[in-house]
Formats: structure tokens, sequence, C-alpha cells
């Protein structure tokens, strides 16, 4: 097992507190870069550290930072901290447990690129890590860490704070753009203008997610060719099935045999029978994939992705059927409704399939499913219709006798039991 | 309704955080929201006056958020997780639990004004599932009788 780098301070007590980040190295990688860095010289560390989005893109971080333009005289900084794809919780456990690390990290993004405001885009229904947000960075701002001249150098720089108010949608990165610009979050056409061209307030814009900017500090600290030595860090939210579910920072291309071991094994031992590796909008694979390496290459083989690393592990006692349609709509629900393929696509596939799950199912629908989930492909708007057709497939491909045996009528739904586990209430959200 | 002083203060200094006024709207709605409960046509009014925008434009993003209230919420609102982390680990006998002991449907509120029950999509706390927040409380993993606690018991918050 590798050191942890990402999470290495999540769940220290009081870590949210100035004052532990600081007992633990906090914002040396920022004095160092305002004493010993140019801007460039961070710019090119990311760059060489070859630092990947963590959004689930995985577009490298140093390059898209290197197509803002460089004189451009106002440029932001939006940090998407929208995570919703059923299925993750990384950034949340991030935000919860050591938000100063995001505000370094963002920090040092804004001296990076000669940005002077920044903001965080952060769900509503992440109460919990607001009010850390809101303390840490008041924090901040008394420590001389953001504000005018920070650290007594001439780089001065604001974070806002910033709360969205419950659409999924808003987590792609223009709908984000035009939530921020108090609209309805509706994605943009891009090309022509990208974010980094042309973003906020129709500004050049850096737009990375909350784990990539909690990569920058560490970076910074302790140099590119010690990041790339360490594997680089993949944080897995690891759910469902699993006796301790959690975020797990493993390699990246670690089995999914591997993290369900370090997430406790399978509840009540036992068998797995599907999983999806990457979220709900990656393709579900089958127990036989249990070994397949977790990383872009192989998962892509397997018409699947790695998305934002999300695994949700399901037992030989799940019902596939029940499950896809909940991801089905799950989609319905947050669909903009922007584009026809995915506003009335989601609908009619949910529509199918409630009818199939309460025995009213026709072999025809089969077909029509295969039919709709093949016309979605390809013609949504945006990647939030895009999600709806890997789950359809792996549906109507790997697990079709589960749909056959509802249209008999010789399946029913089953009520999924409750996990019971011990010294239950979590802390307050 | 009107809105406070204080409020009307408040959301003056939240245009103030942005180049452009326009995005403190959903901020600004959220500090409505918490005072007045849900967002009335006269608050949005209000909002939009404050910001210097059409009352269209507020009216259009009030809808389209689903934690902006255009009708009146209970004083607590349960968002329960449905989604699959939460479906396989008993979201549905949760759903159950909660219908029974308040009486009420999702998208309902208990005639006593207590609670509103909604259906949330995925709150990120899988590894807490299943899970819901109440009013800025997240809890999990449930149990009905974590449920009782949390809501009747001395499991109660605040
Ligand atoms: S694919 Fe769906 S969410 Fe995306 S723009 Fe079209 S309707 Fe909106």
């Amino acid at each position: 097992m590798t050191e942890r780098v990402l999470l290495r301070h999540v769940g220290v007590p009081g870590q949210e507190d100035i004052e532990t980040y600081l007992r633990h190295g906090g914002y040396e990688a920022l004095r160092r870069a305002l004493r010993e860095l140019s801007p460039e010289d961070v710019v090119e560390m990311v760059d060489r550290s070859q630092l990947r989005g963590r959004g689930g893109a995985g577009f490298p971080t140093g390059r898209k930072w290197k197509f803002v333009p460089k004189d451009a005289p106002v440029k932001y900084l939006v940090v998407n901290g929208d995570e919703g794809e059923p299925g993750t919780f990384k950034d949340r456990t991030l935000l919860e447990g050591d938000p100063h690390l995001l505000l370094e990290g963002m920090i040092l993004t804004c001296y990076a690129m000669g940005i002077r405001k920044a903001f965080i885009y952060l769900r509503r229904e992440f109460y919990q890590a607001y009010r850390k947000l809101e303390r840490a960075i008041a924090q901040a701002y008394e420590h001389g860490f953001l504000g005018e001249r920070i650290l007594g150098t001439d780089f001065s720089c604001d974070i806002v704070l910033h709360p969205g108010a419950g659409a999924y949608i808003a987590g792609e990165e223009t709908a984000l753009l035009e939530s921020l610009e108090g609209k309805r979050a509706m994605p943009r056409l891009k090309p022509p203008y990208f974010p980094a061209v042309m973003g906020l307030y129709n500004q050049p814009t850096v737009l990375n997610n909350v784990e990539t900017m909690c990569c920058i500090p560490w970076i910074v600290k302790h140099g590119p060719e010690w990041w790339l030595a360490q594997g680089p860090p993949q944080l897995y939210s690891v759910s469902g099935h699993v006796n301790r579910p959690g975020v797990i920072e493993a390699p990246l291309g670690t089995t999914a045999r591997e993290l369900i071991e370090r997430a406790g094994g399978v509840r009540g031992g036992r068998r797995v029978k599907a999983f999806y590796p990457g979220g709900t909008s990656s393709r579900p694979l089958r127990a036989e994939h249990l070994d397949v390496p977790l990383n872009h290459e192989s998962l892509a083989k397997l018409g699947s992705m790695l998305g934002s690393g999300a695994v949700i592990i399901m037992d030989e006692t799940t019902d596939m059927v029940q499950v896809i349609a909940r991801v089905c709509e799950f989609y319905r629900e947050e669909s903009c409704g922007k584009c026809t393929p995915c506003r009335e696509g989601t609908r009619w596939v949910t529509q199918i399939l409630d009818r199939i799950l309460h025995g009213r199912g026709r072999m025809e629908d089969l077909d029509l499913l295969e039919s709709i989930a093949r016309n979605m492909t390809g013609t949504c708007f945006c990647p939030l219709g895009e999600s709806v057709p890997p789950s359809l497939r792996a549906g109507l491909e790997d697990f079709r006798d589960e749909f056959v045996a509802y249209i008999r009528g010789a399946r029913t739904p089953v009520e999924m039991p409750v996990r019971i586990r011990e010294g239950i209430l979590a802390p307050g959200g | 309704m009107r809105l406070s002083e204080a409020t009307r203060e408040e959301i003056r200094r939240l245009a103030a955080r942005y180049p452009v006024a326009r995005s403190a709207l959903i901020p600004a709605l959220l500090r409505a929201q918490e005072e007045l409960g849900w967002l009335p046509p006269e608050a949005q009014r209000e909002v939009a006056e404050l910001l210097d925008l059409p009352v269209e434009a507020v009216a259009e993003v009030a809808s389209f958020y689903s934690l902006l209230f255009t009708e009146p919420v209970g004083e607590r609102v349960i968002q329960l997780c449905t989604n699959v982390s939460c479906l396989l680990n008993g979201a549905e006998v949760i759903r159950r639990h909660l219908e029974e002991r308040l009486g009420i449907r999702p998208g309902q509120t208990t005639p006593d004004g207590r609670y509103t029950l909604r259906i949330a999509e995925c709150l990120a706390a899988c590894d807490q599932a299943p899970c819901m927040i109440v009013g800025t409380e997240r809890y999990g993993p449930l149990t009905p009788e974590l449920v009782d606690r949390i809501l009747f018991g001395d499991g109660e918050r605040r």
C-alpha cells in the first residue's frame, strides 16, 4: 500500500482549523512559491507533474492552464465543487476533511495564472463543507494568505464561496458558469469558445475541480518528480455492498477486487455480481472484470470508463433492473431540458423501465430500449444525456435474462435491506 | 411578506462580492428563503429590485433549482437520497418508514407544518448510505430506529 498523499490529513481532528493545517506543513508551498518561484515556474511544475483533471474528463491540467491567454487583463479561477454523480463523494471528503488544502491550491493557482479573483461553486447540499470553508477562508484572510499583498508581496487575491441551489447539471462546466452568472444552469455550446478563452463573464477562466486543486500544494511543495514518483495518487469512492464504504487512495490501475478488499470485503461475505467502475455514467461491468486494472485505457476497451473514480459494488442479491431504472430516473430528473434526445429520451426510457418493473413489460420493449440508447448516443448536447446509454446497454447485453424474467412475470421487485452497521449516527452534514 | 432590513442589507453586501451583481442571485434567494422559509412572489420581486433585475429573470432561476422553494415548505425539509448506493442499502425501507411515520408522501408537508419530505438525488454521501439531510444536517447510514431518534427522539439535533 502506498502512502497517503491527498488524504494524508483527512480524518485528523481539527484539520479544518488553520493552526492544525499549519502544524502539518500547510501553506508552506504557498510561502515557497511566493519567495522562490515565478508564476511561470509554478505552471511548469504543474505541467511537468502530468496532473490530469479529476473531475472526470481527465484533461491535463497544465495544458488547460496554458490555453488561457497570458496577457488578458481579467481572468478568473472557478473551482467546481458540485460533485453529484451517483457514487462519487471524494470531493466532499476532501472539503470536509481538509478545506485549507483546497484554499492553498487555489491561491497557488491564482498566483501561477495571474488571477485576482476566484470562486468556489459549492453544491448546496454540502452544508457542512460550506460552514468549514467559510471559516477557513476567514482564517486565511486573518493570516495574510488571502487579500491584498499576500505575505508582503505584490500578489493579491480573493476567494468567494458561492452556493449552488440543487441542480446536478451545474457540475457541467459551462452550465456551472451560467449558474454562477445568476442564470439557469444550462450548458453552453463549446466550441467555439472554451472557458479557458471565454468563461465567466466572457473572460478567460481556469476551471478545475476540487481534487485537482488539492493536488497543487503537494506538487509545488515537493516538486513534479516527487509527484510522478508517487504513482500519482488517485482517489476512488467505494460504495454499495461493501463493509466499509469510503474514499480510498490507491494508484491508478488498482483493481476493483483490491478496492473491495480495502473496503472491508463484500457485505455478508457474498459474491459480487456487478460494479460501476466510474459512477453511474460509466458502463457497469460484471464480476468477471473484477481484476481489470481501473485506468482509462483498460476500461475504455470494455466500453466503460473511470470517470470520477466512483466504484459502486453490487453483490449477487442485486436486482439489476431496479438499479438501471434508478440510474435512468436520475438522469431524467436532472436533465436540464435543453435538448430533445436527452429530455425526451430519459423520459421515454424511464417509462418503459417502469412498465417492465411493474410486470407490464413486453418483449418488444427491449428492442425499443436498444434503439433509444442508440439514438441518444452522440446526439445529446452535453455529457448528461450521454450518461444514459451505457447502463442501458449493459442491461440489455449483460443482464438481459433479468429483464426477460420481469417481462415474463417471473420476478417482482424486492426491497433491498437496510445496511446494519455499528455506531451509526454520522457527524452532521 | 417583506424581507427584513437585515436581509436586504445582506443581499446588497452579497451583490458587492461579484463583478456582476446578477451573480448574487442564487445566494440572495437562499438568504431570502432562510428568512421566510420559501420564496413567495413578493420576495422574488424584492430580490429582483435589490439586484436590479427583471422579475422574470428571478422567477426563471427560482423555478429551476430544486432547493429554491417556490411553494411553502415545512419547518424542516427532509431530503432522502434514494439513488443507487442508497437504494442498494435500503433507501426504500427508509422511504416507507418516513412515509408511515409522517403520514405523507414525498413532495408533501405534514398537516402541522413541521416536515416536508423530498426525494433527493445523490447527496454525495454514498459512504453513509442510506442517508438523508434534515434541515442542514446530514445523517447516515440510516435505520428506521435511527430515523425515529433523529426526528422524534433524543437523537434530534438542535
Ligand atoms: S444532454 Fe440533457 S442536460 Fe445536457 S443539454 Fe441536453 S437536455 Fe440538458
